[in-house]
């Protein structure tokens, strides 16, 4: 974090262009699916892509004129969309979060969350075992009494919670 | 007086011990949402909703918009103390609560900001109480034309309101409609837009979306700035709280035309946050003291908060008469009504007076109740804030996997909520308004469907939408404000000044 006055990741200019890019890609799809559909008027009324067309004609045309904005930016207007040290620190974030997601898939949501926590807590927050163990066992123990006992709302369970016969 | 029986029948219905109940445990709940970053009224109730799909409607509304209450009543506490506004209708009060903090006067500056949110709800509400009836019954002759034209006015608005690109802001909402009309069509039976993706044909979820646009994102957000919170110290007595209440009736005048301002742009769906720096402005422009305005002036605090506690309560009477919620948070709870199976609009007031009446009075309770609350509790919320943020992160990742996966039990939406986090990082960091889109995902149905049948009805003619006076005048105004920023910059340029540079930079 002390290096926040390093170098500029992306700049806004080159982000400005790739999402009205993006969105151009994306109205482009959306009104071609809608043409696809038929986007004119049926035997009985305004067919399934009649409105969702024009949607995606909008989106164009706007997405064009921002696209032609985001060029128009000049160099000295030019701001850093994201420095490298937040860079870094959002990707901290995010791929553990992709990574945990997919735990959840075959761990069950509790056991991901608490390995999550854990982690999260003495990689960006340096914590000692003996901080992280006890929060983030603790906070998975209240959501578990919350959502199977309590609310009985089932979540996304795995092999440790099978072991106990909770499913 | 119609109105003034059937409140007091819903203050019959708000105020069995259970419901009370839930009123305080809403509130809690919302103030410790408002406070935490990443938390905010619009995904707090997206993620507390599933939990409510066995409750009654009556208690379960209740006790989500007293979240909503807490939430905008929370996100003062972080302003004032930590100069991190927990909210965005809050940024404005940090302007002159953060100041009047550090000179010590923490207590003055959050017992004008409670009492004075506490005083825009309640013109709010009484706005509500009083025309909601008179809107329900005089939208009771709308038909599907009106209703488009409604919504077209609804998404006019935020282009003619928005303080940034107008092509920004049309571009996010049709990234809402477009999302909204992927699945399965209901007039014609086909699909659309699913690209042979079997977890596509049920369509995109605006509560998936809301949790990932405003929780993960706002995270990221945060977690870029590396945060250490370092506040002030935190303690109201009975002594401050009385004593600013004595010095509060000298700004009556503010107090009154932020009012104003906050339920005239929580109709108009402008939202809680313009609305707050709206009036931050005019009072700047007309106080005497307007020099010193950003010093820590109790006028600072008072003007903003009124504005956006009044705005986000008058939000929730579009809401309830037309079925067109007013801001993201009024849209979660409309998608709630609908979940509980109760159609928002006209009918509601006709045929479940109970419900309506209920939810009405509780706004009354819910507001003292949440005035109470904080004032006594303030010290209680400000050591929730001073909890490190990596022991809070993770905890609120969690807690919006958990609220995305309970939606539809559906892990396919936790991984969407992922993907929506991300693009909420973007948007916000490139000034696309996230408001638009997620009210467009919303209504994007009902403002099909509206559209098609006027359609049906005119074989096809635009001409509709001018068929009478009243749809004529809607549309009017719609388009009236679909222009604003072109026809604000050219009555600028007839004035002669210099035009102001359109979009945001």
């Amino acid at each position: 974090m002390q290096e926040s006055q390093d170098k500029s990741a992306v700049s806004s200019k080159t982000m400005e262009i790739a999402m009205a890019l993006l969105f151009l890609l994306f109205g482009a799809v959306v009104s071609w699916d809608s043409y696809r559909l038929g986007a004119r008027w049926g035997s009985d009324g305004p067919q399934a892509g009649y409105f969702p067309f024009y949607i995606g004609l909008i989106i164009i045309v706007c997405s064009a004129i921002a696209l032609f904005q985001g060029f128009a930016i000049r160099a000295a207007k030019n701001t850093v969309f994201v420095q490298r040290g937040q860079l870094k620190m959002v990707l901290l974030v995010m791929v553990p979060t992709v990574v945990y997601v997919g735990l959840i898939h075959w761990l069950g949501i509790y056991v991901a969350s608490t390995i999550y926590i854990a982690l999260f807590m003495w990689w960006l927050g340096k914590y000692r075992w003996t901080k992280y163990v006890p929060v983030s066992l603790g906070v998975n123990a209240a959501f578990f009494l919350m959502f199977e006992v309590w609310f009985k709302v089932p979540l996304p369970k795995g092999p440790l919670e099978a072991a106990f016969g909770w499913n | 007086m119609e109105e003034i029986n059937a409140l007091l029948q819903g203050f019959s219905v708000a105020l069995t011990p259970y419901n009370l109940g839930l009123m305080m445990v809403g509130i809690i709940l919302g103030v410790i949402i408002g406070v935490l970053p990443g938390l905010g009224g619009a995904n707090g109730v997206a993620i507390l909703l599933p939990l409510t799909f066995s409750m009654n409607p009556t208690s379960a509304i209740i006790m989500l918009s007293c979240i909503y209450w807490g939430a905008l009543f929370g996100g003062a506490i972080t302003s004032i103390l930590f100069n991190i506004p927990g909210e965005p209708w809050s940024v404005a009060t940090t302007f002159d609560g953060y100041p009047l903090a550090q000179k010590g006067r923490a207590g003055t500056a959050l017992t004008a900001a409670f009492t004075s949110s506490f005083v825009g709800a309640l013109v709010g509400v009484l706005l509500i109480t009083f025309l909601s009836p008179v809107i329900a019954r005089f939208a009771l002759r709308f038909g599907p034309p009106e209703y488009f034209s409604v919504y077209l006015l609804t998404f006019c608005a935020f282009v003619g309101m928005s303080k940034g690109s107008p092509f920004k802001t049309i571009m996010s909402m049709m990234m809402g409609f477009a999302l909204a009309a992927v699945g399965l069509d209901t007039v014609t039976g086909q699909l659309r837009m699913t690209f042979g993706f079997t977890e596509l044909l049920k369509g995109f979820d605006f509560l998936i979306a809301v949790i990932g646009l405003f929780g993960i994102g706002e995270i990221l957000l945060t977690i870029e700035e590396g945060l250490e919170f370092k506040g002030a110290k935190a303690k109201l007595d009975m002594k401050v709280v009385i004593e600013t209440w004595k010095e509060l009736p000298k700004y009556w005048k503010t107090s009154l035309r932020s009012a104003v301002v906050g339920c005239f742009m929580g109709i108009v769906p402008g939202g809680a946050t313009p609305a707050s720096f709206m009036s931050y402005g005019i009072a700047k422009k007309m106080s005497r003291d307007g020099a010193k305005f950003g010093t820590g002036l109790v006028e600072g605090v008072v003007a903003p908060e009124t504005a956006a506690h009044a705005a986000g309560t008058s939000a929730l009477l579009p809401m309830l008469t037309l079925g067109v919620p007013g801001s993201p948070t009024a849209a979660v709870l409309l998608g709630g009504l609908l979940i509980w199976g109760l159609q928002p609009g006209p009918m509601l007031f006709a045929e479940k007076p109970d419900f309506v009446w209920g939810l009405i009075a509780s706004m009354y309770l819910g507001n003292i109740a949440g005035l109470i609350v904080v004032l006594t509790c303030v010290p209680l919320f400000a050591a929730i804030l001073r909890i490190p943020f990596a022991i809070i992160a993770p905890v609120i990742m969690v807690i919006c996997a958990i609220g995305a996966y309970t939606v539809h039990s559906s892990m396919f939406d936790v991984w969407l909520m992922c993907v929506f986090g991300i693009m909420g990082y973007v948007f916000k960091k490139l000034d696309y308004p996230l408001a638009p889109l997620v009210l467009a995902l919303v209504l994007g149905d009902r403002a099909e469907d509206a559209f098609r049948q006027s359609m049906l009805a005119s074989q096809g003619d635009m001409r509709i939408l001018y068929s009478n006076s009243l749809v004529g005048s809607i549309t009017t105004l719609a388009l009236l404000l679909l222009f604003w920023p072109l026809i604000s910059l050219g009555l600028d340029a007839l004035r002669g000044r210099q035009a102001p540079a359109s979009g945001a930079q």
